[in-house]
């Protein structure tokens, strides 16, 4: 059943996909609502899913899929609040895309719950892929937002007035989402691996825990790149070019982490 | 009528250019001079502006020299120069000079900054004695026509000036403008227009620096602001967001070296250069820093060229005005060229008869009051028939392309011309008079 649901919120944030693509090159105001009232109700088939599942009594957002999901949905609740703040829809440039894409990949089919070994652990399961979550959503908003200030810096810099001036926000303004974006997942990301340490540690069945996993090798590289991130930009105010480079770079690490999940030993606790 | 125009403009000459030929005040009214001592030329003016450098001359018989005259005053390649100028002649000229005073050639139609500047390049002009009576006349004009353009049409009323312009730029960068930082370098009555705009979008505090420290602190007290010695500019300037310069100086005084200082400082918070300066002030190189953005007065002119087609319509109409009004110059101009060599023939013939009368009196005696009387009357009886023809000739001529045949012919007859053509002109302007102070009366 939530499967169905997920597939509802699907088809609401494919508006979204479409309105990102058109955003690029007009603005609409008319359209850039309908995305919004689209990915709001696309939020609430979404909450129904996962709230399905986990009612459903395990902790069933522990398979891949549902996990995909999961972020998603936060990724989206990221946008939502960007937008009360900043009543600008534009980071739905970066953000509807990849929402889009999880959330495909995780209607395309139910997979087996994985983790039904660990429920001694629950807790801090929880709250590892809950701290862990809210920190990739927290960087793909980032992400997004360097992307965007690097297109807004250049079309100031090119000196034409296009629509596209027209739809971003200030520079300022995307430089203070992208900022307080980073800010507030870099706690979130550092507590999430603090925590998956922990369960990883601790938990009975794991028995050593392998530093060279590439799972945990890119998390960790993650986590320093997003360290870096944070430094240069208080310590030097780093934004534009530069911080686009290290937001990309830390983005892919972080997509690295997460593809490990099919390749590493550390995820693949059911087998 | 002979005026002759040579110029270019923001239309037809990229900034690299007009930044060449562009004269600082201080060097106008020795331009001036050299122009009306140029073959040829009789009254000349110059107006350099940002946008436009134009060169206005009656000129003796029609046609002068002024290619050569650009040539030899810039010492610049004709290659190079030729391609970018437009010459105007006769009612063209009078046309061109109507539309630019009336802010129809503006880069932003309908800003009044121009017109104050043509009425001070008026000013310098006439000050050196260049502006006498036809390029008088011709302005005078010019000024009445703005002024009723500006009344009578929209054209001005939204006007989308630089300076706003510069804070909708401003607002793309910054946001709000709350509490933002403004520093104007070089203080001129244009930045100080785009400074007041940015405090009534709520930038907090400004600061100012010119090279007369004395005038920088005249500009900040307005603003209470705080004045900066110019020696100062480069440690102090990274504390404003927004840099608004105009200084006259010959070459870029913000070099890429300063940028990167600028940005060290502010830890890479952006900064916003309006350069309205021509030559510019902020080199090519330190607009590409990331985190400088910095806007010449061609990109601003980009900026508002959606502006101005709104206002396209109130522009047709000012156009319409100004035909009218070209077409009436040219008619009074006419007429008027007849008036002084009718003045100047009764001159000569009252002349002629006061000269007999005395002549009468010495061989005859005192005469009585009615002897007096009758002579009197006799003598202007005859002088005013005899003037009758003439006078009604030389006005329908004035009307026709004839005029000036006829002009040359009574002149040539009555040998009118060698006497003191000054005169003839001032006393031909002194009807003017009443009207003129009028509209000086208006452009304060």
């Amino acid at each position: 059943m939530s499967l169905l649901w997920l597939r509802f919120a699907l088809g609401c944030y494919f508006v979204g996909l479409v309105y990102a693509f058109v955003a690029l090159t007009r603005t609409s105001d008319l359209f850039s609502r309908i995305a919004l009232h689209a990915a709001t109700i696309g939020m609430v088939f979404h909450f129904v899913s996962l709230a399905e599942l986990f009612l459903s009594g395990q902790i069933v957002w522990a398979s891949v899929h549902n996990s995909e999901s999961l972020l998603a949905f936060l990724s989206m609740a990221f946008f939502m609040v960007i937008y009360a703040i900043y009543k600008t829809t534009s980071p739905g440039v970066v953000v509807f895309p990849v929402v889009f894409f999880l959330t495909f990949v995780a209607a395309l089919d139910e997979q087996p719950v994985l983790l039904t070994q660990f429920v001694s652990h629950k807790g801090w399961l929880i709250a590892h892929i809950m701290l862990i979550f809210t920190g990739y959503a927290a960087l793909l908003v980032s992400f997004g937002a360097s992307l965007l200030y690097l297109l807004q810096e250049r079309r100031l810099k090119a000196k034409k007035s296009t629509s596209l001036i027209a739809f971003l926000p200030a520079l300022e303004v995307i430089d203070q989402i992208g900022y307080r974006s980073l800010l507030l997942g870099f706690p979130f990301m550092t507590l999430g691996l603090i925590t998956g340490s922990v369960v990883a540690i601790t938990a009975p069945s794991i028995g050593r825990v392998d530093f060279l996993d590439p799972k945990i090798l890119l998390s960790v590289l993650m986590w320093a790149v997003y360290m870096v991130m944070v430094f240069t930009r208080w310590n030097s105010g780093w934004r534009g070019r530069r911080a686009a480079f290290l937001a990309t770079f830390a983005f892919v690490a972080a997509l690295a982490a997460w593809a490990a999940n099919y390749f590493s030993a550390m995820h693949r606790f059911g087998t | 009528m002979s005026y002759q125009l040579i110029g270019l403009n923001h239309k037809s000459a990229p900034l690299e250019v007009r930044e060449r030929l562009a004269i600082p005040e201080s060097r106008l009214p020795d331009t001036c001079r050299q122009l009306t001592s140029y073959p040829g030329i009789e009254e000349g003016m110059v107006i350099s502006t940002c946008n436009r450098v134009e060169i206005i001359t009656h000129t003796v018989n029609g046609h002068a020299d002024l290619r050569g005259f650009l040539h030899d005053h810039f010492h610049l390649d004709a290659s190079m120069l030729d391609a970018h100028l437009y010459e105007f002649r006769e009612k063209d000229a009078v046309r061109h000079i109507f539309r630019v005073a009336s802010s129809l050639d503006s880069m932003v139609v309908g800003e009044a900054q121009i017109l104050g500047q043509v009425k001070e390049a008026y000013a310098t002009a006439r000050a050196v004695g260049a502006v006498r009576g036809q390029l008088d006349q011709l302005f005078s004009r010019a000024f009445a026509v703005a002024k009723r353009v500006r009344s009578e049409t929209a054209v001005g009323t939204s006007s989308v000036s630089i300076a706003s312009v510069a804070v909708e730029l401003a607002k793309k960068i910054f946001g709000s403008l709350q509490g933002k930082k403004v520093f104007i370098v070089g203080a001129g009555k244009m930045s100080e227009l785009a400074a007041r705009h940015l405090m009534a979008h709520g930038c907090a505090s400004i600061f100012v620096a010119n090279r007369t420290y004395d005038r920088a602190i005249g500009l900040a007290q307005k603003f209470d602001g705080q004045a900066i010695k110019f020696e100062d500019l480069y440690t102090t300037c990274d504390r404003a967001d927004i840099v608004i310069t105009s200084t006259g100086a010959p070459h870029a005084i913000f070099r890429r070296e300063h940028g990167e200082q600028f940005l060290a400082r502010r830890k890479n918070r952006p900064m916003f250069f309006i350069d309205i300066a021509v030559p510019r002030d902020v080199s090519p190189e330190m607009g590409k820093l990331d985190g400088i953005f910095a806007y010449d007065i061609d990109d601003l002119q980009q900026a508002v060229s959606s502006h101005v087609a709104d206002r396209r319509k109130e522009a047709e109409r000012a156009e319409a005005i100004i035909a009218g009004e070209v077409e009436k110059f040219e008619a009074r101009i006419s007429t008027l060229d007849v008036v002084p060599t009718i003045v100047s023939l009764q001159d000569h013939l009252e002349t002629i008869r006061q000269a007999e009368i005395d002549r009468v009196r010495g061989r005859m005696g005192q005469l009585t009051p009615e002897q007096e009387m009758a002579v009197e009357a006799l003598t202007r009886g005859i002088i005013n028939k005899v003037m009758h023809t003439p006078i009604t000739t030389l006005k329908t001529a004035a009307k026709e392309s004839e005029a000036t045949t006829v002009v040359d012919v009574v002149r040539r007859l009555f040998n009118l011309q060698v006497k003191g053509k000054e005169g003839q002109l001032e006393q031909a302007s002194k009807k003017d008079e009443p009207t003129k102070k009028a509209e000086v009366g208006t452009r304060q």
